[in-house]
């Protein structure tokens, strides 16, 4: 049997932009975000590069973070374009409490200087001012650079609007199904196509650096386990066992991937050591054990387990002979954990009757909370900078991905032009 | 319903070498509301005459001749067996269609099945995986009982990802939580 599978070298640009995009929507909710004002930036010496509007874009970051509410272009009281044109009680009476300002010139060698400054309304004073360097190509990445700096800022969170994410899209027609690994920018512009396949594709997981993906790609007529460098497209293959090789995910140092394999006989969890590629197995139980997802300190994993005659959420050390501890009692589904980075919380899919939908589990107090309204919510990964949790939900008929602030205040939309996407991955840093 | 379940009771009593089956009783039905007790009962045929099999009125050839696997009227035209949400029980409506085919394989050393597990949308993918590799697992389990070797089957796992019905209602998911015995 042939099978088609297209490996994608990355590169970086704009020259994939006629493929489909993904659309973000916010639908839901600013109560409780931080006002700020981004004024649009002058272009000198060029006119506006329309994939590379830095304060609109810096804008939409802002906003999709869920921590900010920017003031809509039509409603800014003043267009300040230099620091001394700024009159700080007049914003302050409009309840401001920063205002971003900055331009964009183009050089005599065809680059653009890009230069913005963050302005503190109540100190009534700059806190921030940077200058970058930019092409035609890195307008984009620069400006979600600036998004980063203004969110770090303020919020004292690391920003992740400047790393990527990864998906898996489908496309059916009647020959079959192509199944393809995606990589964007955070905001869904970008994208790029490492692999392709008419065999599934699941699972993608970003390494620790933000340089590989870890996912699953069945092109072989079995499940097989790939790391895949998105700059230099080179992968290796790194479980292939008799069964089932499934659910990868990388310990915080990147040395290892936590894997669940069946080769023993029933569905369980290992680690898999990247630097020899050997297993050494953590959970052995005859239900089902898989989804593993690591805690920060790379002590600990949490997975679903099925021991309990539905599945169900556990802890438990990695280390040999460590007995499991279980989180989950509500409900007849609880499933697929993503820690957040400061190891706090577990965003997991709870499933009640037929209705699935993300919760978010304190690991502390064990209180859990419903964030979504479902009906087949999944997939849930927590942005890297803990604001906001990423799944893929059914819509219409559609299978769209879509963000929830870990308050469940505000949600959007990430929705895909042609065919479905699912099962997004955030990478905590760009390489 | 599009469905067609073979519910089949039979007990079969083999004559030497396997080579010529004579089936004793055999139920049949249609649709997927019959339990064993109610479909339609033929009366036992005792010595079948062609190697092929009997004929049974109204009901399904049951042969493991070699070609049997590729004959529309032989209860191994059986090909997919259901399964109840996150059930990995094969149910009693298959466990019949189940052992015909570890018979099969145990007659006809040289063939061999992949078993192919499905789940429905519900719950999480790699749980899915998971739990569709056990009701291959299951279904395998049967085969073995019935005499078919370890070698004869390989399992492949695609959870919910290869769906055959793409509704979101039940019997959309009904026809998704599936083991597909596919011969090689």
């Amino acid at each position: 049997m042939i099978k088609n599978i297209i490996i994608g070298l990355f590169c970086l640009g704009f020259s994939s932009m006629a493929q489909a995009v993904l659309k973000i929507d916010i639908t839901e909710g600013f109560e409780g975000a931080l006002p700020i004002a981004v004024i649009p930036f002058q272009w000198h010496g060029s006119e506006k590069v329309v994939n590379g509007d830095v304060s609109a874009i810096v804008v939409s970051d802002l906003a999709r973070s869920g921590k900010f509410s920017p003031v809509a272009e039509k409603d800014l009281i003043a267009r300040p374009q230099k620091l001394e044109d700024v009159h700080y009680k007049t914003w302050r009476i409009a309840g401001m409490d920063h205002i971003v300002i900055g331009d964009v010139t183009k050089q005599p060698d065809g680059t653009y200087q890009v230069q913005f400054r963050l302005i503190d309304i109540l100190k009534a004073k700059q806190v921030l001012g940077y200058s970058f360097s930019a092409t035609d190509k890195t307008l984009r990445a620069v400006a979600h650079q600036m998004s980063d700096y203004i969110f770090t800022h303020i919020t004292g969170l690391p920003g992740a609007f400047s790393t990527r994410i990864a998906y898996v899209t489908v496309q059916r027609d009647k020959k079959g199904s192509a199944s393809r690994l995606q990589v964007s920018d955070t905001d869904g512009y970008n994208p790029q196509t490492l692999l392709t396949s008419d065999e599934p594709i699941m699972s993608p997981a970003w390494s620790p650096d933000g340089a590989e993906l870890a996912y699953v790609s069945f092109e072989s007529g079995q499940a097989e386990i790939f790391t895949h460098n998105v700059l230099s497209g080179i992968r290796k293959s790194r479980a292939k066992f008799k069964g089932l090789n499934g659910a990868p995910a990388w310990s915080p140092d990147g040395k290892k991937l936590a894997i669940t394999l069946s080769k023993d006989g029933n569905p369980d969890i290992y680690t898999l050591n990247l630097a020899d590629n050997k297993t050494q197995r953590i959970t052995n139980h005859w239900s089902i054990d898989t989804e593993a997802a690591w805690l920060a300190d790379g002590k600990s994993i949490i997975y679903t387990s099925s021991r309990s005659g539905k599945p169900q959420l556990y802890l438990q050390s990695v280390s040999a002979g460590s007995k499991p501890e279980r989180l989950t009692f509500e409900g007849g589904y609880n499933a697929s954990a993503s820690v957040s980075a400061d190891g706090k919380y577990v965003a997991y899919v709870h499933g009640e009757g037929n209705i699935y939908r993300i919760a978010v589990l304190e690991l502390k107090t064990k209180s859990s909370r419903i964030l979504t309204d479902g009906p087949l919510d999944e997939s849930p990964e927590y942005a890297p900078n803990n604001s906001m949790i990423l799944f893929a939900s059914q819509e219409k008929n559609q299978a769209v991905l879509a963000a929830v602030s870990v308050d469940g205040r505000q949600k959007q939309r990430l929705a895909f032009t042609d065919g479905e996407v699912r099962e997004p991955s955030w990478a905590a840093k760009r390489h | 319903m599009k469905r067609i379940f073979f519910v089949v009771v039979l007990a079969l009593s083999i004559t030497a070498c396997g080579e010529r089956i004579k089936p004793d009783d055999e139920t049949t039905g249609d649709n997927s509301n019959v339990s064993a007790s109610d479909g339609a009962t033929s009366g036992g045929i005792n010595g079948g005459a062609g190697i092929g099999g009997t004929a049974l009125e109204g009901g399904m050839l049951v042969s493991y001749e070699k070609n049997a696997i590729n004959d529309p009227n032989n209860v191994l035209s059986g090909k997919i067996v259901y399964f109840d949400f996150d059930s990995n029980t094969v149910g009693d409506d298959y466990v019949e269609l189940v052992k015909h085919h570890g018979k099969y394989l145990s007659f006809n050393a040289g063939a061999s099945v992949r078993l192919e597990g499905h789940a429905d949308e519900r719950g999480t993918r790699e749980y899915n995986v998971a739990l569709a590799e056990k009701r291959a697992q299951a279904v395998k389990q049967l085969m073995l009982y019935e005499g078919a070797g370890n070698d004869q089957i390989s399992i492949v796992s695609y959870g919910e990802e290869k769906p055959v019905a793409f509704g979101h209602d039940d019997e959309s998911m009904s026809l998704n939580r599936r083991v597909e015995v596919v011969y090689q």
